[in-house]
């Protein structure tokens, strides 16, 4: 065996995948799996769990897959993580724990986001039971949000012990997991629906379709409803526009609605009532994972389709695997363009969008070389669809509805080192607290809140509730 | 799921539905609406919120069945259950919390167009509860669509009826009707709030920024989420892009870009025909487009 290369994995073919909404990634057999993990150093020092927000034990999870004792790995990523099996597949890794491997300093670093991956969908399929939980204490506390940061709160603080509720604004839990990236990427009847299934078994109430800010209030959760502290984990769902002439024409849409359209509405399955609009060529202006999930979504849904980036490849956000897919099933980039007009037709729908050739300049305040116009190069690309993927940021409803909770200039909402916000009681993070980053980010937030509430709890109330 | 307690027809294809839902029925305001989703395939179909009853912890909503969404929740029966019901949503209407003084200051002239009436029954209501008199046009295409008259007689001050075809009431369109009071019998307003097709609203508001009325209207978009997560509601309101389903649904009429808004209403029109194909052959006995 070559310790310095991986065992690869085998994928959907672009050929066939691009026909349908199946994962494209398959998955290591046990086999591959086991050989996969005998590379592993099992270091030391293990640089790997260091670079990990979440601090899976990294070589302990490995070794026990290395010697064919699934269920033991499972367990060891269940310390610390709600959401292996999602994790495994979104994280970038790349830039994490793989990131510092001490075998990619030579060759290619051990594929742990694919092991953890197995590990989980191992544990999944052979029904292993990870619940565990303490002893009720009595004390309620009420979770806003059920994406990855507010189910990690919720799943910590249920097995201390807590009487956990999560309010969630759309009628179906999993936050991004589920509106926002597709099926293709991440199952939802098979990785992310189990997942909350075990949020339940620890006890945690799930109510959809409340909206904190309308239905309810931080406060009314605090003061009527008896809820002892809140964790606001309500995502950076509100996107951007370009603010160019012809946004709102027909045809013109953000990657939130057009993802929204097709996952969590199933708009790509005929027997769902949910329209989706995709035309025979679209644009999809950014660079990011949502970029690249629209642009993938799109064209499995019959389009041909462009992806019109600022900067160069190089610079491309989104991560690696999925830009090294979009490419490979077909996706046109159109690198170095940026759009700066929608032109429609006499009835109001997209008929092209206008673009000028950048290069790149000085390096700005992130450090990257920013994109500069060259004067003279416009030009126009032929679409009727466009869909508007550069960004999100938090939702202004909860602060403009919850007395004296401090928002940044960003308008994220400010916590301390344990989570806590300006307001007493109220905790927060995920994109809330960050802006839009990542699933992982999102846990570890979700993580360090629960201690905090646990801390700021016991302090105020002791250590159980009086009846 | 939620409970439908009460069902009722107000006209041949215009349903009106009591659902159980107490948290919303506890925070709802005149000017909101919610998002209904009728069954496990079905979609996101926002409604206005038309009553609501804090102590039973209902909500009344009433549906004109045009599409085959809105048929698939018109076809329930009491008893039934709608998937999801959520909100309330949406901004309440200024004057809710507006000082009261002021409001009572205004005389105001509400225009409900078809089913539009629903929607302005709780505003009206609102302003009797407060001891303030309203005057209220209803109109329609017929006579059979027109609705909610004898409720809207118990709180408003003045309620007149318009038909497009002479069925009933004023022979034409609510403009017209409109010019006959405030041209023609000089009846003075300081506000007009209009409810009802978007085409409707569009020639209240050339009409009303002709005489000088300032004009509320409330939108109905596309919408999806309806939290302000998609866009798909957005609509040009005084040069600017708003969220209709956060920043409204109301808004200054006279600052509306109703072409615009027209235009982006037809955007899913050959999927909703394909989906209408697609699913029962059923004869339509609906008069698409409801009133207007
Ligand atoms: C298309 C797409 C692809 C992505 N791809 C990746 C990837 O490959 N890898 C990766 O690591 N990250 C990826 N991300 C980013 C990642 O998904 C997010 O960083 C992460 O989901 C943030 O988690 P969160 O819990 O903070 O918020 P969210 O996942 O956004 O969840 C917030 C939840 O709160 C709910 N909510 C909002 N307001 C309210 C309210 N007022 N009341 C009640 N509920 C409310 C929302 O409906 C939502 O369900 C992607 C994001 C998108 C959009
Ligand atoms: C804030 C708000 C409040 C509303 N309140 C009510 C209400 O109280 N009662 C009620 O009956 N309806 C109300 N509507 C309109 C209702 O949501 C639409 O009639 C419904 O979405 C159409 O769905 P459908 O599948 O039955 O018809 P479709 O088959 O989708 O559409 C039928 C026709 O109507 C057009 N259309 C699509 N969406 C809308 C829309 N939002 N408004 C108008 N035309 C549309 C289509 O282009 C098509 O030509 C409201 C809409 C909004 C945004
Ligand atoms: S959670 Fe992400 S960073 Fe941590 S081990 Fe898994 S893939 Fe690596
Ligand atoms: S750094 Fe790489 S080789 Fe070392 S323990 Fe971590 S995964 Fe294994
Ligand atoms: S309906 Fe999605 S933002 Fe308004």
């Amino acid at each position: 065996m070559d310790r310095f290369k991986r065992v690869p994995i085998s994928v959907q073919d672009p050929k066939e995948r691009i026909t349908n909404f199946d994962e494209v990634c398959l998955g290591y057999t046990e086999e591959e799996a086991m050989k996969e993990a005998q590379r592993c150093l099992n270091c030391k020092h293990h640089p790997c769990v260091d670079n990990c927000p979440v601090n899976i034990h990294i070589p302990r999870f490995i070794k026990h897959i290395a010697e064919g004792e699934f269920e033991e790995a499972a367990h060891v990523l269940a310390e610390q993580t709600a959401l292996p099996a999602v994790c495994g597949r979104v994280c970038p890794q790349e830039e994490q724990c793989e990131k510092v491997c001490v075998l990619g300093i030579k060759g290619e670093a051990v594929s742990i986001g694919k092991l953890e991956r197995f590990a989980a969908d191992w544990a999944r399929e052979n029904n292993i039971d990870l619940a565990k939980t303490k002893e009720k204490n009595g004390f309620k506390v009420a979770v806003v949000g059920s994406g990855p940061a507010g189910i990690t709160c919720a799943g910590d603080l249920a097995k201390e012990g807590y009487d956990v509720t999560i309010f969630e604004a759309l009628h179906e839990p999993g936050g991004v997991l589920v509106y926002g990236i597709p099926e293709f990427r991440l199952p939802k009847d098979t990785v992310v629906k189990p997942e909350i299934e075990n949020l339940k078994k620890l006890g945690v109430k799930i109510e959809t379709n409340v909206i904190v800010g309308r239905t309810v209030t931080i406060d009314s959760l605090l003061n009527e409803e008896g809820f002892h502290a809140v964790f606001i984990g309500s995502g950076a769902g509100l996107p951007k526009f370009m603010g160019i002439a012809g946004e709102n024409l027909n045809g013109v849409f953000s990657a939130n609605e057009f993802l929204t359209r097709n996952n969590l509405m199933k708009a790509f399955r005929d027997d769902y009532d949910t329209p989706i609009k995709v035309g025979s060529k679209v644009a999809v202006i950014g660079g990011g994972n949502v970029a690249m999930d629209a642009a993938r979504t799109a064209l499995r849904l019959g389009a041909e389709v462009y992806v019109v980036y600022r900067r160069t490849e190089k610079e491309l956000p989104a991560r690696e695997e999925e830009v090294h897919h979009a490419m490979e099933e077909g996706i046109k980039f159109e690198f170095l363009t940026n759009p700066i007009e929608i032109i429609g037709n006499e009835d109001g729908w997209v008929k092209s969008i206008r673009c000028q050739r950048m290069e790149l300049g000085e390096p700005d305040e992130s450090g990257r070389r920013r994109p500069v116009p060259i004067v003279g190069s416009e030009f126009e690309i032929e679409v009727d669809t466009i869909i508007m993927a550069l960004g999100t940021s938090p939702n202004p409803l909860i602060p403009a509805t919850t007395a004296g909770l401090e928002i940044n200039d960003r308008k994220c909402i400010v916590v301390d080192e344990d989570g806590q916000t300006s307001r007493e009681g109220v905790f927060a993070g995920g994109d809330v607290v960050t802006g839009s980053a990542t699933v992982i980010l999102a846990m570890g937030a979700g993580k360090k809140a629960a201690k905090g509430i646990d801390k700021y709890i016991k302090e105020k109330y002791g250590e159980k509730a009086e009846a | 799921m939620y409970k439908i307690v009460e069902k009722k027809f107000l006209a041949p294809n215009i349903v009106s539905m009591d659902i159980l839902a107490p948290r919303v029925a506890n925070s709802a305001q005149p000017g909101q609406f919610v998002i209904v989703i009728a069954d496990e395939t079905g979609e996101r179909i926002p409604l206005t919120i038309c009553n609501y009853d804090k102590e039973k912890g209902t909500v009344n909503i009433v549906i004109q069945a045009m599409g085959s969404s809105t048929k698939k929740i018109a076809a329930l029966e009491e008893g039934d259950y709608l998937k999801d019901f959520v909100g309330p949503l949406g901004r309440p209407s200024d004057y809710v919390n507006a000082d009261i003084e002021e409001v009572k200051k205004q005389k105001v002239l509400f225009v409900a167009g078809g089913v539009g009436a629903a929607p302005v029954y709780p505003q009206a209501r609102w302003f009797h509860e407060h001891g303030i008199g309203v005057d209220v046009i209803i109109g329609a295409k017929t006579k059979e669509l027109i609705i909610l008259e004898d409720e809207m007689k118990e709180v408003a001050e003045n309620v007149y009826i318009s038909t497009d075809d002479g069925s009933y009431g004023f022979n034409g369109m609510v403009t017209g009707l409109m010019e006959e009071l405030i041209v023609k019998q000089g009846k003075k307003y300081d506000l007009v709030v209009a409810i009802g097709p978007m085409i409707m609203m569009k020639f209240v508001c050339l009409l009303t920024k002709e005489l000088g009325i300032k004009t509320t209207v409330s939108l109905n978009p596309i919408m999806v989420d309806g939290t302000g997560m998609c866009g798909a509601c957005r609509v040009t309101v005084g040069n600017e892009t708003k969220f209709a389903c956060v920043d409204g649904p109301e808004f200054d009429g006279h600052l509306v870009d109703f072409d615009e808004a027209l235009q982006r209403l037809t955007q899913y029109r050959e999927e909703e025909l394909e989906l209408a194909k697609r699913g029962e052959e059923k004869k339509c006995t609906c008069q698409h487009g409801g009133a207007n």
